[in-house]
């Protein structure tokens, strides 16, 4: 999706009413309650559950619509998400696209770095830009390691929607690195903490 | 919205109502910052500390702790196999003091609710608007002939998170090969519904490897128990369970799991049918809400019943009750239900500072048991409040347990989630 029509389907779905049923708690009130396991307004401490703090609004509505209806694979998360309504899956992707993400760094290993450099560069950039930054393609850069590993075993195993540029992108990366291609990758994405955080920070 | 964030804006338009604020704190709304005590540094007293705080910088938190540092008992039963160390749960409040939290280490010995105060054994004593209650739970020792606290130090408990975990470590260590386990299972309702068939399993873990003929046998005073056919299964793809030579063997009220009396001696137990003997016995006692809580006139029966709107105590106005020692029915008492307790009554306490009505509340549990190395499940909710019945009711239609028969994979993610969970409400207690 472009830039700009990305921006003008947020502002429109800005101007969508955000007060729910009278009897809903708020947007805030729903979202604190999710930081038991995603961390503090949504930046996660680790080892492997997510990230979820300055997401892109639609990108958590999607999954958290797919996890209602079971679309996209979950230890927990489906059962969870079949507790709220539409409205309050928009409030509590709101509340989070407006919290500042906070990265930990994670190890790493160079050489893996290095090819996943080169490999992002290549297959993955021009829709994950600027190293995977939080934006309508959600969040790579500085995401816990382990998730980015399950996140890829289920697109790869059928068991969660991939698009099918993303896959013929996998493919190809595969074809040319084989078993290393998935770990360069991740490698590289858990190594750009400090760059991903730099930008959140700007914002 | 633009500059003017959604809170200032309810404040703003809140202020309306100021002047004439009934809310039960005429005096508040002119205080120029409300004081909160909180009682007891734990998962309800830390997340409530925060939250007081985030929500409204301008109130004065003390949070008052007999110890000076936080040992979670939420995966303390990891000690047990070995995968954990004791400091690995072990944190201190410099993060909470970051936050702007005065931290105390004392015990409170009452809240003087007439002067809205609290007290403490040195002597201190603290004034309040508003006071938070979360001193977890306490022992009925009289349920088992033969056990008491001082017992205990040689026949563990091993329910708050501490030095009788390594006892109980160490006992098991030093076990014969082929030694005997026993778990003595408490009776409805305990902290922590499924600990005690979690700690069977980590116990089994510790032994697969050590002790590969050693025997842990559960002795319950109940006839079901939390996640039940999950750790049967598991149970039975790790242990053997269900075979003549499982690892773990589980009797239940109807089996005669009751025990009656203990003789520490001999470490035998007297069960409602025959006795049982073995290297090492583990009571985890009957449970009900702290000292604090009865000194201070907060209970019914053995718990503290609140109005599960703001978690505020129906016996005693602006005194506010989480976590394991509050009634709060149908939550099982948990550090996630704790966690998800505190932010609601946190919310309430400043609405009514600005004399504002509490909003809607929301809370979420999550449990995970951990098995194996690689085999973890879960059981998850989201509740809203019933409010005519106040009682906090799963939504229907959604949470519930780990699918029976998920794959190895996803057995193993809960491991790593367990874990990931573990780290994050630890960071948002007290982080
Ligand atoms: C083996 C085990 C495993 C568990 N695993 C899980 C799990 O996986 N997931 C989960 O969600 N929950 C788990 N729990 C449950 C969890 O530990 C409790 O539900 C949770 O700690 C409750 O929080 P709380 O604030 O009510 O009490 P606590 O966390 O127990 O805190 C109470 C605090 O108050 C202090 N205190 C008490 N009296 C006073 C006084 N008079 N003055 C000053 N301070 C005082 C105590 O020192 C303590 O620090 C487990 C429990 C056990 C025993």
């Amino acid at each position: 999706m472009s830039r700009e029509r990305h921006i003008i389907i947020l502002a429109l779905l800005a101007l969508l009413p955000i007060t729910a049923l009278a009897e809903s708690p708020t947007a805030a009130a729903l979202s604190y309650t999710c930081a038991g396991c995603h961390g503090t307004d949504g930046s996660s401490v680790g080892p492997s559950s997510p990230s979820i703090a300055g997401m892109d609004p639609e990108i958590f509505i999607d999954a958290m619509q797919d996890y209602k209806v079971d679309k996209r694979n979950a230890t927990i998360m489906n059962r969870i998400a079949k507790a709220y309504s539409d409205e309050q899956i928009k409030g509590m992707a709101w509340y989070f696209a407006k919290q500042k993400l906070e990265l930990l760094p994670q190890s790493t290993d160079t050489q893996l770095v290095e090819l996943g450099t080169t490999l992002h560069d290549k297959y993955c950039e021009k829709c994950h830009e600027e190293g995977g930054r939080s934006g309508d393609t959600g969040t790579l850069a500085g995401q816990w390691m382990p998730y980015l590993d399950y996140a890829m075993e289920d697109f790869i195993a059928g068991r969660r929607d991939y698009p099918r540029k993303m896959k013929r992108k996998v493919d190809a990366a595969i074809k040319a690195e084989g078993e290393q291609a998935m770990p360069a990758l991740i490698h590289y994405y858990g190594s750009q903490h400090n760059s991903a955080q730099k930008e959140a920070s700007h914002e | 919205m633009s500059k003017i964030n959604r809170r200032d804006f309810i404040r703003v338009t809140a202020g309306a109502g100021l002047v004439g604020g009934t809310l039960g704190f005429p005096g508040l709304l002119m205080a120029a910052s409300p004081k909160v005590v909180v009682i007891g540094g734990g998962v309800g007293g830390c997340t409530a500390a925060k939250y007081l705080r985030k929500l409204d910088p301008k109130i004065e938190v003390t949070l008052i702790e007999t110890k000076k540092a936080y040992t979670s008992c939420f995966m303390s039963n990891e000690v047990l196999s070995g995968d954990r160390t004791l400091e690995s749960l072990t944190f201190d409040y410099e993060g909470l003091k970051r936050h702007g939290v005065n931290i105390v280490i004392d015990r409170v010995t009452a809240i003087d609710l007439a002067m809205k105060s609290v007290a403490t054994e040195s002597g201190e004593s603290f004034n309040y608007d508003a006071c938070v209650v979360s001193p977890g739970v306490d022992f009925k020792w009289d349920a088992i002939e033969g056990y008491d606290a001082e017992v205990a130090e040689t026949i563990p408990h091993a329910w708050f998170a501490g030095p009788q975990t390594m006892t109980l470590r160490k006992q098991i260590e030093s076990m014969p090969e082929g030694g005997k386990v026993i778990i003595v299972a408490p009776p409805n309702p305990y902290k922590c519904p499924p600990g005690p068939y979690e700690r069977a399993a980590q116990i089994a873990m510790y032994c697969k490897h050590h002790k590969p003929r050693a025997k842990i046998l559960i002795l319950d005073p109940k006839d079901r128990f939390s996640k039940q056919g999950l750790f049967r299964q598991g149970w039975s793809k790790l242990y053997g369970f269900g075979t003549d030579d499982s690892m773990i063997e589980w009797v239940g009220a109807a089996g005669g799991g009751t025990v009656e009396e203990l003789d520490p001696s001999t470490r035998t137990l007297q069960a409602e049918v025959e006795e049982f003997q073995a290297d090492v016995i583990n009571i985890i006692p009957p449970q009900k809400a702290g000292k604090v809580a009865f000194a201070s006139d907060l209970v019914e029966g053995d718990w503290c019943p609140v109005d599960k709107l703001t978690f505020e105590s129906t016996r005693h106005p602006n005194v506010f009750v989480l976590g394991d020692a509050s009634s709060a029915a149908k939550m099982p008492k948990s550090a996630y239900a704790a966690n998800s307790q505190a932010k609601v009554a946190a919310a309430a306490i400043v609405a009514r500072f600005n004399g504002q009505d509490p909003g809607e509340p929301t809370f979420v549990n999550t449990c995970y048991s951990i098995l194996g190395e690689a085999h973890g499940i879960s059981v998850a909710a989201v509740y809203s409040l019933d409010r005519e019945a106040n009682t906090i009711m799963p939504i229907k239609g959604s949470g519930g347990l780990s699918p029976m028969d998920a794959s190895e994979e996803q057995r193993k993610r809960e491991v790593s989630y367990a874990h990931s969970w573990f780290k994050n409400v630890i960071d948002d207690m007290m982080g």
